[in-house]
């Protein structure tokens, strides 16, 4: 098996208990095989290339895309239908609708001169959306083997545990395997495996432990290693390109790299930039320091009177309303300082979110902060229902309550400061939290 | 010639294990049925009768099989079946229905596939002509028409018998019971439902007597009956009993140590087993926490911190954010201040994998930092999950075992 060893990495003893479990061609297996593990961690790869290698009769079908019964049924006997009949490229399309249809018609399919004899498997990948589809789904393919009296095995692939998928008045246990995670040298073996040729394995090898060291600790993910390795690999090789570094120069290659590590870190690892625009970046060579992702508040410009009713309506969410008196009046007398400043740690009020408002409070708050006169006219109450359409405030309770609407400030705290900085308002003087 | 022969051996021995392979994948994966009923024998006794008085003498009976899962029922039945089959004038007279609730969900289907299996007019090929009314009148009149002395009895197996109680107006349960109550066609009604371990496994390890390699059986047998008394091996079986009584559980184990017998190492040794059954004892949840990255791992720890101190209330984004923040800024140099968007991102992460899971479901309104959750891990689970986890920094580690650690 040795072009199986060169294709799957760092998986030899999952192979050999897969290879054991099918056993030989006509031998019956398990029923059914429950396959867990993380994402990226070889699950579907493993199952697809040695059911190819070993050229078993098998059915592929991805949960996700049969969102409902009749088009995962269907997806299955048709491919079963393809698989017995290949000599003839042209089959009818056959329908079936329910469970029941569907064990009559497999039994018809499965007696095919090539299907007869041997296990036929079906693969069920992202199997946890079979819990959301019917309630008899899960248990019938389960026991697949019991109630169409061939020899099938189902095998079900996933990233949650059995014990979530296990039904209230219990079922038919599969043999559950598990997909370790990958060793940090289990990942950098795999990484270094796809170099390009132009470069040594050491050169490539030595990216990897750099890229590694930034990212292991936050992302174990094999896909977005990869791909992170391979858009940031043009910028390691810049020096050695423009001839400033020679290969084995290491430390002036990590210092170029290594804020542009941390700068991906923080755009296109959360996809707030898309890997095109992030490779053109690099080829124009401009300073990353200025590079704002989509959720950068510098793309939103309010007009005046809106950002101080977003403001207001920010201090009306997350300051208590008996406080309201001490900071929005001028002449607010004595109040009695401890029974004010007791507070919880855990009731900071920017801890348990904003709380709703009545629309009087939020007006009450925009007149004194403002320091000119506002009149209530029909564009300031506009204005509110600008924002709430820009997702800066939620409207809270009915939509048909037309007297004492409630609204919610949706802000954080990083935006609200830096549209108060824009009004030159000192929003920390006037919130609750921070006395 | 020692090679040669050793050569032979092998040749042998891999075709006795293809064949013995073979045999015991029957017997544990396709659960075919055997002839022993392990401690059965008073029901089926009692099943047995039933089926022949309707067979035979035409009375209409109805039995309701109950058992855990995994007990035998299907076995029984079917072994009831088997032997009223051999019975010459059986086989010809006596018409057999299967039902299963897990296929047949709704009354229309359960009819269509009555007529089906009984072949009746309205069947042509494999598909049922008319509408559910027409069916149904059509089946109830040619059930009624009959007597006990000239028509046929027909005996009805519903499997996953519940979930045919669950149907609407449980049409077609009362129509049959209705049925095998009064004097017409003889009708049985089976429905099955779920609500000596050491002999058990030698059995069930033993080659059957028609094997054709004798040497090789003997041999095999005899292993068999030297692990059955070995110590380490009646533990493991023990062990296996007191979590689950069924038989399937230890066809399970049989099936994991089948898969270690190869032509190099031909029989199964204790080993094996023990090996086997540390597979099926695996905690799935602690597998998931070992994969996690260090920022998940540390965000898990903050989640346990907060309900350690609250006591089980849920909890926010903003919340568990809050005490990773305290934990990083008190001069823990092994874990990066990371971002509040990477830090979402991870914390998104658990939720995918279904460590956490929120409160209540999620409406559009509220902002996805403050949205309330709970922790599906439990303490011991977690501070064992620890313990495995490679490459830990040591003041992670610090830090779960005790929050207060920095006052």
């Amino acid at each position: 098996m040795t072009h199986l060893e060169n294709v799957v990495l760092c998986r030899e003893s999952q192979v050999s208990t897969l290879q054991a479990l099918f056993g030989e061609r006509h031998h019956f297996s398990f029923p059914s095989i429950f396959i867990y593990g993380h994402t990226a961690s070889g699950k579907t790869y493993v199952t697809q290339t040695l059911l190819k290698t070993l050229e078993l009769p098998h059915v592929f079908v991805n949960c996700v895309e049969c969102f409902t019964l009749r088009l995962l049924l269907e997806q299955i006997l048709n491919k079963l239908n393809h698989l017995s009949s290949s000599e003839d490229g042209y089959s009818t399309e056959i329908t079936c609708e329910t469970f029941n249809d569907f064990v009559h018609l497999f039994k018809q399919v499965t007696k095919a001169e090539n299907l007869k004899d041997q296990t036929v498997y079906i693969v069920l990948d992202k199997a946890e959306c079979l819990r959301d589809m019917e309630a008899n789904l899960l248990p019938g393919f389960l026991r697949l083997q019991e109630l169409a009296d061939r020899n099938v095995t189902v095998i079900f692939l996933s990233e949650i545990v059995w014990e979530k998928f296990r039904p209230n008045t219990g079922c038919f246990e599969p043999f559950v395997l598990y997909f370790p995670d990958y060793s940090i040298g289990n990942l950098q073996k795999i990484l270094s495996h796809d170099h390009p040729p132009e470069y040594s394995a050491d050169f490539y090898a030595a990216y990897i432990n750099i890229l590694l060291g930034v990212f292991y600790t936050v992302c174990r993910d094999l896909k977005e290693l990869r791909h992170l390795a391979v858009l940031n690999f043009p910028k390691y090789c810049e020096p050695v390109v423009k001839g400033e570094a020679s290969e084995r120069d290491t430390r002036k290659l990590w210092r170029n790299i290594e804020p542009h590590l941390k700068k991906a870190m923080q755009t296109v690892y959360l996809r707030e930039i898309s890997s095109s625009q992030w490779e053109k970046l690099q080829k124009d060579d401009t300073d990353l320091g200025q590079l704002k992702g989509l959720s950068a508040h510098t793309h939103v410009e309010l007009p005046y009177y809106s950002k101080f009713i977003l403001i207001a309506a920010y201090l009306a969410s997350y300051n208590p309303a008996r406080t309201d008196k001490r900071f929005f009046l001028k002449h607010h007398g004595k109040i009695k300082k401890t029974n004010f400043l007791k507070k919880h740690e855990k009731t900071s009020n920017h801890l348990l979110g904003p709380k709703p408002f009545p629309l009087d409070r939020l007006l009450a708050i925009l007149y004194s902060i403002v320091d000119s006169r506002v009149a209530p006219t029909a564009n300031i109450f506009s204005q509110i229902t600008s924002l709430v359409t820009l997702q800066l405030l939620t409207l809270v309770g009915h939509d048909d309550q037309l007297d004492g609407p409630k609204y919610k400030c949706t802000v954080s705290l990083d935006f609200i400061r830096a549209i108060s900085r824009t009004v030159n308002f000192d929003i920390i003087k006037y919130l609750y939290d921070f006395l | 010639m020692s090679s040669r022969k050793s050569k032979s051996n092998n040749l042998i021995h891999a075709e006795c294990l293809s064949q013995v392979q073979r045999i015991l994948r029957e017997r544990f994966c396709h659960q075919s049925p055997h002839s022993n009923l392990f401690g059965a024998q008073v029901q089926y006794k009692h099943l047995s009768e039933l089926l022949k008085r309707t067979a035979i003498h035409g009375e209409s009976n109805s039995v309701l099989i109950i058992g855990p899962r995994g007990s035998g029922k299907t076995m029984l039945i079917n072994h009831a079946l088997k032997e009223l089959m051999e019975i010459e004038e059986m086989s010809e007279n006596v018409l057999q229905v299967h039902l299963n609730g897990l296929l047949q969900i709704n009354d229309k289907i359960a009819l269509k596939e009555i007529t089906r299996q009984l072949n009746l007019e309205n069947v042509v090929g494999d598909k049922v002509f008319g509408s559910f009314a027409e069916n149904l009148s059509f089946l109830l009149e040619a059930l009624k028409k009959g007597d006990r002395t000239s028509s046929c009895p027909v005996i009805f197996i519903l499997d996953e018998f519940d979930l045919f109680a669950h149907h609407k107006n449980q049409t077609l349960l009362y129509n049959l019971f209705d049925i095998s109550q009064s004097a017409q066609t003889p009708i049985a009604v089976i429905g099955l439902t779920c609500r000596l371990y050491v002999k058990i496994f030698k059995e069930q390890l033993s080659l059957p007597a028609e094997f054709p390699e004798k040497l090789f059986a003997e041999k095999w047998n005899e292993n068999a009956q030297c692990l059955s008394e070995e110590r380490s091996v009646q533990e493991v079986l023990q062990k296996h009993f007191n979590i689950s009584k069924n038989l399937r559980s230890l066809h399970m184990l049989l099936m994991l140590s089948l898969n270690r017998v190869t032509a190099s190492h031909p029989f199964m040794t204790a080993v094996d087993l023990m090996e086997a059954s540390q597979l099926c004892s695996m905690d799935s949840k602690a597998n998931i926490v070992h994969g996690l990255s260090v920022l998940e791992i540390c965000l898990i720890i903050a989640m346990k911190h907060l309900n350690d101190l609250y006591e089980e209330e849920p909890f926010n984004f903003q919340m568990v954010y809050n005490e990773f923040q305290k934990f990083v800024q008190r001069k823990a140099h092994s874990v990066y201040n990371f971002e509040k968007p990477v830090v979402m991102k991870a914390f998104e992460h658990l939720q995918q994998l279904e460590l956490i899971k929120p409160v209540e479901k999620t409406s559009g309104n509220s902002q996805r930092e403050y949205q309330l959750m709970k922790l599906l891990l439990d303490n011991t689970q977690i501070m064992n999950a620890l313990q495995k986890y490679p490459n830990c920094p040591t003041d992670v580690r610090q830090w779960a075992t005790s929050s207060l650690s920095w006052l």
